[in-house]
């Protein structure tokens, strides 16, 4: 891939195909960890780590095992099971070598298994056929892009907290339909790349 | 023959990941305070949220590291705030048994219906619905918020009102969140003498609504020797910690709305 290429990549997986705005992937953390930016970037950053490396990973099992094998229709099973092990890996491995990052991860790297949108990404890597390089810049842009609309989300919820909002619509009804918003907004990108 | 192959696959990826983490559990081990998990048995285990931490786990990793104050978890009550106190080396810091009380007596036929409620059984839902099935607007409208929310099954709704098993309470105080009407109190396990009623309209309107109601007519605090009662609001207030559980009030209420239980 050449830069050209990986720049306009990055642009498609970050805005145009955003995962939240674009795909609906993700939607739990996205609704359940944006009212603060502060969490919500650490919930980014967290989805990010595991998004990459279990792009990678379950791009050498599909490839190296499961393709041989003809076992393809058991991808789904499979990559449950290595993204699940490989976050408890991880989470393990932080504690012991960066307690730092370990605790401002917190709470959201356990949460990340049972996150659709880890799935959903090597999934796509499968289903596009994309190679080890680009099925891992997919997980990390398109972690990105995960990242960029939590955060938005979060500051446009800190910035509710405080409008004045009529009854019936205060917590997640005006939340939706903020989300629905920026969903709209989202679409404006479709044909940039 | 494939299907093997499969199986096979999938135990020895799960085998592997398994040895794996087996590996890493030891080998990353950290040392964990174990305070924090003798701590946390002594705990209410609901995960109610009460404490304002995440979790019970999260309460006894603050009560360990000297954030949350030992008497924090509501639910543990007096027992297990004195077993975090032997853990952490602390003297217990006496705090009272505190338990739910219901402050209102409308039972069906004593408050007076304004109309016959047939929809959603929720009571945020009915209080929205025209000021509520029930006259009174501080009535208990017994449909159950406080009941669904009770992790403990403490509470029981007879007669059209809640009903709180002082036995079963552990004043984790989420009844009292969820209550729309507010007729749910914390109050001292040992202040049995109370104001069941806390209707704050004119005598004649709370007369009007309801059988059982306060009038705010001031008799008991004319009856009480220690000074206990005053009369805020249109209806009476016993100060728990001047009452002596005399009863002389309770005598001498013509509502009856004073109880002692």
């Amino acid at each position: 891939m050449s830069i050209t290429e990986i720049l306009l990549f990055m642009v498609s997986c970050i805005l145009t195909h955003n995962f939240i705005f674009n795909r609906f992937l993700g939607c739990c953390p996205f609704l359940g960890v944006s009212s603060k930016v502060e969490t919500s970037v650490s919930m980014g950053l967290a989805v990010t780590f595991v998004m990459t490396i279990a792009s990678l990973f379950c791009w050498l099992i599909y490839n190296f095992l499961l393709i041989p094998l003809e076992l393809t229709y058991m991808n789904t099973i499979a990559f449950i099971l290595v993204i699940a092990a490989l976050v408890q890996f991880v989470e393990m491995f932080l504690k012991k070598s960066s307690p730092t990052l370990y605790s401002a991860l917190g709470i959201y790297l356990p949460l990340i298994t049972t996150n659709c949108a880890v799935l959903g990404v090597a999934t796509l890597n499968m289903n596009n056929n994309y190679g080890l390089l680009q099925s891992v810049l997919n997980g990390t842009f398109s972690a990105l892009g995960f990242l960029l609309a939590i955060v938005l989300m979060a500051g446009v919820r800190e910035r509710l907290e405080s409008s004045k909002i009529p009854a019936c619509m205060k917590g997640f009804p005006i939340t939706l339909v903020s989300a629905g918003l920026m969903a709209v907004a989202f679409m404006g990108f479709n044909g940039l790349v | 023959m494939t299907i093997l192959y499969a199986g096979i696959l999938l135990g020895a990826l799960g085998l592997i990941f398994g040895g794996v983490l087996t590996f890493a559990s030891k080998k990353f081990h950290v040392d964990v305070d174990e305070r924090v998990a003798q701590v946390r048995e002594c705990l209410g285990g609901a995960n109610c949220g009460a404490c304002g931490y995440p979790g019970c786990d999260g309460f006894a990793a603050a009560v360990v590291a000297g954030e949350a104050p030992i008497n924090g978890c509501a639910p543990a009550g007096e027992k297990g705030m004195k077993g975090i106190a032997k853990i952490m080396g602390l003297e217990a810091a006496s705090s009272e048994k505190m338990v739910c009380r219901v402050l209102c007596q409308g039972e069906s036929g004593v408050a007076k219906e304004r109309y016959q409620y047939d929809g959603y059984q929720s009571c945020a839902t009915a209080a929205g619905l025209a000021g509520g099935p029930k006259d009174c607007r501080f009535a208990c409208l017994g449909l159950g918020d406080c009941m669904d929310k009770c992790a403990f099954g403490a509470i029981t709704m007879e007669n059209g009102i809640a009903h709180v098993n002082p036995d079963k309470c552990t004043a984790c105080g989420a009844c009292v969140k969820a209550c729309p009407r507010g007729v749910l109190k914390l109050l001292p396990m040992s202040s049995n003498v109370i104001v069941r009623c806390r209707n704050s309209d004119t005598a004649r309107v709370a007369r009007a609504v309801c059988m059982d109601a306060c009038i705010g007519c001031g008799r008991c605090k004319k009856e009480c020797q220690y000074e206990a009662i005053t009369v805020e609001n249109g209806f009476a207030h016993i100060d728990p910690s001047k009452c002596t559980r005399c009863g002389a009030c309770a005598a001498v209420c013509p509502c009856k709305c004073i109880t002692i239980s």
